[in-house]
C-alpha cells in the first residue's frame, strides 16, 4: 500500500472511527450520565429498569424517539422546521475534526485534519452554531420558540467575544494556533493551568498561572454560556419559556436538538481539554511511538478528562440556579470581556518581562512546518 | 505525498451531514409506512397555555438584540486583530506592542462609552 | 486542492448566489448567503490562503449574517413575500447583468494574460497567521491604527443611529 492510500485509509477510518463509534455513544451516555448523577445529587435512584443499573436506557430512548410520531405542525415553516435541527447538530461535531484526541497509534497521528488554523477553526464552526437554534425557533412560528431562539442568539454572540478573547494568552505563549503544537508545548512545559511546571525556579513563570486561571475560568464559563447550559440556559428557561427554541419540536427531531447540545458540550469539553489541560498526555505516560498499547492510553486519557469535564457540567446544572437574562447579558459584556481583555495585557507583559518558554520552533515556524499533518509525525510506511 | 488536511475536514462536514440525516429519514420512513395518520386541530395548534393563540409568532421583537449583535460585529473584527498579533508576538518589535495596545484602549474606550449610554444594559 | 473542490465550490457559489436574488422569503436569502460564504471561505483555502478563509466563516457567516437574520425578523416578513415581481425592472436588471458578463468576457478574451496558464504555487512553507501578524505589526501600524479609529467611529455611529431610533 503506498503512503497517500495508507494516509487517506487512515483518515477515514479515523473519521468514522470517532463520529460512530466514540461520540454516538458518548452522546447517549451524556444523557443517562446527566439522568443517573442528577439522581445521585438529588437522592433519587434515577434510570434503572432496562438492563442492569438501567444500562440500555440510551438504547430505550432511541428506540422510543424512532416510534414517537413524527410529527410537523400545520402553521411552521416546513423546510426550516426540518432544517434547524440538522443545522444544530452539524457544526457540534465538525469541531471534533481538528482535536487532536490522541498521540500516535501505529505511527498514525490521531488528529483528523492537523490544520495551521485549527483554534479558529473551531471558533468559525462554533460560531455557526446559532444558527440551527435561530431558524429553529423562527420556523416553529411559535412565541415561545421564537423567543428561545433570538434569546440563544444573543447570548451565544455575547459570550462568543469571552471565548474568543480568553485564548489569546495561550497563543501569546505558544505563538501558533495549529492544536497538536498547543498540545506538544504543554507536554513539554507543563499544562496551561500550571505553567510553572517545567520551569520550577523562574517566579514569572509562576506569575503567568495568575492569568492562566483567569483564562480558564472566562474559557470554561463561556462555553457553558455557548451551549446553553445551567447556569446560562435562559434559551430554555422552563419556568419562562416552557422549552424554548424546540418546544414545537417532537420526536426524532426533538431528539437532534437535544443530542446536538450534547454533541456541543462534549466538543467544548475537548476544546478546554486541548487548550488548558495537556490533551491526552497525562505526566508520566509517555506517547504513542512507544508502543501501540501507550497511544491507546493517551486516547483513553484524552477522554477521560472529557468525561470528568461532563461530570462538572452536571454538576454544576444541579448546584447552581439560573441568571436572570439581563444579568446574563451584563456579565458577558461588562465583567468576562473586560477581564479577558485586561488578561490579554497581563500575559503579554509578563512575556515581555522575562525570556518566556518559547518553543523551539518559535521563530523558525516560517521555515519548518505548514499545512500537513505528515510533516513531522506522519505515517511512518514512507 | 500527503493529501491536504483540509480536504479531510470537507470530508468530515460531508459525514457530520449525513449524521443527522439518518435518523430524520428513518424517523420519516416509519412514519410513512407504519403509522396511522391522526391530523387534528388540537395537534395542529401553537403549543401556548391552553388559551387560543393570537396573532402571528414571526413578528418584531426587542431591538436591544439587534443592539447586541452589532456591538458584537465590531468587537469581533477586533478580536480577530488580535490573533495575528498573539501568534507573531515573539516576532514583533516593541512598537507594535505599543501599537495594539492604543488599538486596543481605543475599542475599550467604544465599548465603556456604549456602556455609559447605557447600550449594555438590559433594563431600562 | 484538486480541481474538481474548485468546480464544486464555484458551482455552489453560483447556485447560492443566484438563490439570494430569487427566493422571496428574506430568511431564505439570507440562508443562501451563508453557504455562499462558506463557498467562498473553501475557495479561499484551496489558494492555501487559510486565515483569510477562516476569517470569512468567521466574520460573514458567523457574525454578519447573525445580525441580517435579526434584522430581516424585525422587518414584516409577510410584505415581502406578498411583493409582486416588477417586470420591467427585473428585464432591466437582467440586460445590465448580461452586458457586463458581454464586456468582462471580451476583455478577458483580448488580454494575453488571460491566455497564459499560471504556473503551480508553491506549497504552503508558512504559517500564514504568523506571517500576517508580522507584517501587519511589523509596517502596517499606522494604517492599523486607522482602522482602529474607524472602528470606534463605527461604534459610536451604530449606537447614537439606533439610541435615536429607539426613542
Amino acid at each position: 500500500m503506498n503512503p497517500t492510500t495508507f494516509f487517506i485509509f487512515t483518515t477515514l477510518l479515523k473519521i468514522v472511527g470517532i463520529v460512530f463509534v466514540v461520540i454516538l455513544p458518548m452522546v447517549s451516555y451524556a444523557v443517562y450520565a446527566e439522568r443517573k448523577v442528577s439522581a445521585l445529587i438529588q437522592d433519587r435512584l434515577g434510570p434503572n429498569r432496562v438492563g442492569p443499573a438501567g444500562l440500555f436506557q440510551p438504547i430505550a430512548d432511541a428506540m422510543k424517539f424512532l416510534l414517537k410520531e413524527d410529527f410537523t405542525p400545520a402553521h411552521v415553516n416546513k423546510f426550516y422546521y426540518w432544517l434547524a435541527p440538522c443545522l444544530a447538530m452539524v457544526p457540534a461535531i465538525t469541531t471534533i475534526a481538528v482535536v487532536p484526541f490522541g498521540s500516535t497509534l501505529f505511527g498514525v497521528p490521531m488528529v483528523i485534519a492537523d490544520i495551521n488554523v485549527g483554534v479558529l477553526f473551531v471558533f468559525a464552526i462554533a460560531s455557526l452554531g446559532v444558527y440551527g437554534i435561530v431558524i429553529g425557533g423562527w420556523a416553529s412560528n411559535s412565541k415561545y420558540p421564537f423567543l428561545g431562539g433570538v434569546r440563544s442568539t444573543s447570548q451565544m454572540i455575547s459570550y462568543e467575544l469571552s471565548l474568543g478573547l480568553a485564548v489569546i494568552p495561550i497563543f501569546l505563549l505558544i505563538g501558533n494556533l495549529r492544536l497538536t503544537e498547543v498540545v506538544q508545548y504543554q507536554i513539554d512545559h507543563g499544562w496551561m493551568i500550571v505553567p510553572f511546571a517545567g520551569d520550577w525556579r523562574n517566579p514569572l513563570a509562576w506569575l503567568l498561572a495568575i492569568p492562566m486561571w483567569i483564562s480558564f475560568a472566562v474559557f470554561a464559563i463561556a462555553v457553558f454560556a455557548e451551549t446553553n447550559r445551567l447556569p446560562f440556559d435562559l434559551p430554555e428557561a422552563e419556568t419562562e419559556l416552557v422549552g424554548g427554541y424546540h418546544t414545537e419540536y417532537s420526536s426524532m427531531k426533538f431528539a437532534l436538538f437535544f443530542l446536538g447540545e450534547y454533541a456541543a458540550m462534549i466538543t467544548g469539553s475537548a476544546i478546554i481539554v486541548t487548550l488548558f489541560l495537556g490533551g491526552w498526555h497525562f505526566p508520566g505516560i509517555p506517547d504513542g511511538s512507544h508502543g501501540w498499547i501507550f497511544g491507546l492510553i493517551n486516547i483513553f486519557v484524552f477522554f477521560a478528562k472529557i468525561v470528568v469535564l461532563l461530570f462538572i457540567f452536571i454538576w454544576v446544572r444541579f448546584t447552581l440556579p439560573r441568571f436572570r437574562y439581563d444579568q446574563l447579558m451584563r456579565l458577558g459584556w461588562v465583567f468576562f470581556f473586560e477581564i479577558a481583555l485586561v488578561n490579554i495585557f497581563c500575559v503579554a507583559a509578563i512575556l515581555a518581562f522575562h525570556a518566556p518558554p518559547f518553543p523551539k520552533h518559535g521563530l523558525q515556524a516560517d521555515e519548518s512546518d505548514h499545512g500537513i499533518p505528515g510533516g513531522k509525525m506522519g505515517p511512518a510506511v514512507a | 505525498m500527503t493529501p491536504n488536511p483540509y480536504l479531510f475536514i470537507i470530508v468530515f462536514v460531508g459525514v457530520a451531514l449525513v449524521f443527522p440525516v439518518i435518523p430524520l429519514g428513518l424517523a420519516w420512513l416509519w412514519r410513512r409506512f407504519f403509522q396511522p395518520s391522526k391530523p387534528g386541530m388540537e395537534k395542529n395548534a401553537t403549543y401556548e397555555c391552553g388559551v387560543e393563540s393570537l396573532g402571528d409568532a414571526q413578528i418584531q421583537f426587542r431591538s436591544q438584540y439587534y443592539l447586541y449583535a452589532i456591538i458584537f460585529l465590531i468587537f469581533d473584527v477586533e478580536a480577530i486583530f488580535l490573533v495575528p498579533f498573539a501568534v507573531a508576538f515573539t516576532g514583533l518589535p516593541v512598537g507594535a506592542f505599543i501599537a495594539i495596545l492604543i488599538f486596543l484602549l481605543l475599542l475599550l474606550e467604544g465599548l465603556i462609552w456604549a456602556w455609559g449610554k447605557g447600550c449594555l444594559n438590559w433594563a431600562k | 486542492m484538486p480541481s474538481f473542490l474548485f468546480w464544486l465550490f464555484a458551482g455552489v457559489m453560483l447556485i447560492f448566489g443566484a438563490l439570494v436574488i430569487i427566493n422571496r422569503n428574506p430568511i431564505a436569502s439570507a440562508l443562501s448567503l451563508v453557504v455562499c460564504f462558506l463557498g467562498l471561505a473553501a475557495l479561499f483555502m484551496s489558494l492555501d490562503a487559510f486565515f483569510i478563509g477562516i476569517i470569512q466563516v468567521l466574520v460573514y457567516a458567523g457574525a454578519v449574517m447573525v445580525l441580517f437574520l435579526f434584522i430581516i425578523m424585525l422587518l414584516d416578513l409577510r410584505a415581502e413575500e406578498r411583493r409582486t415581481m416588477n417586470w420591467v425592472a427585473f428585464t432591466g436588471g437582467f440586460v445590465v447583468a448580461v452586458s457586463l458578463l458581454v464586456q468582462i468576457l471580451a476583455v478577458i478574451s483580448r488580454t494575453q494574460m488571460a491566455k497564459q496558464t499560471f504556473p503551480p504555487l508553491a506549497s504552503p512553507q508558512t504559517d500564514d497567521v504568523r506571517n500576517v501578524g508580522l507584517l501587519l505589526f511589523g509596517h502596517y501600524n499606522l494604517p492599523f491604527q486607522v482602522i482602529g479609529v474607524l472602528i470606534l467611529v463605527a461604534t459610536v455611529g451604530v449606537i447614537v443611529l439606533s439610541k435615536r431610533q429607539l426613542r
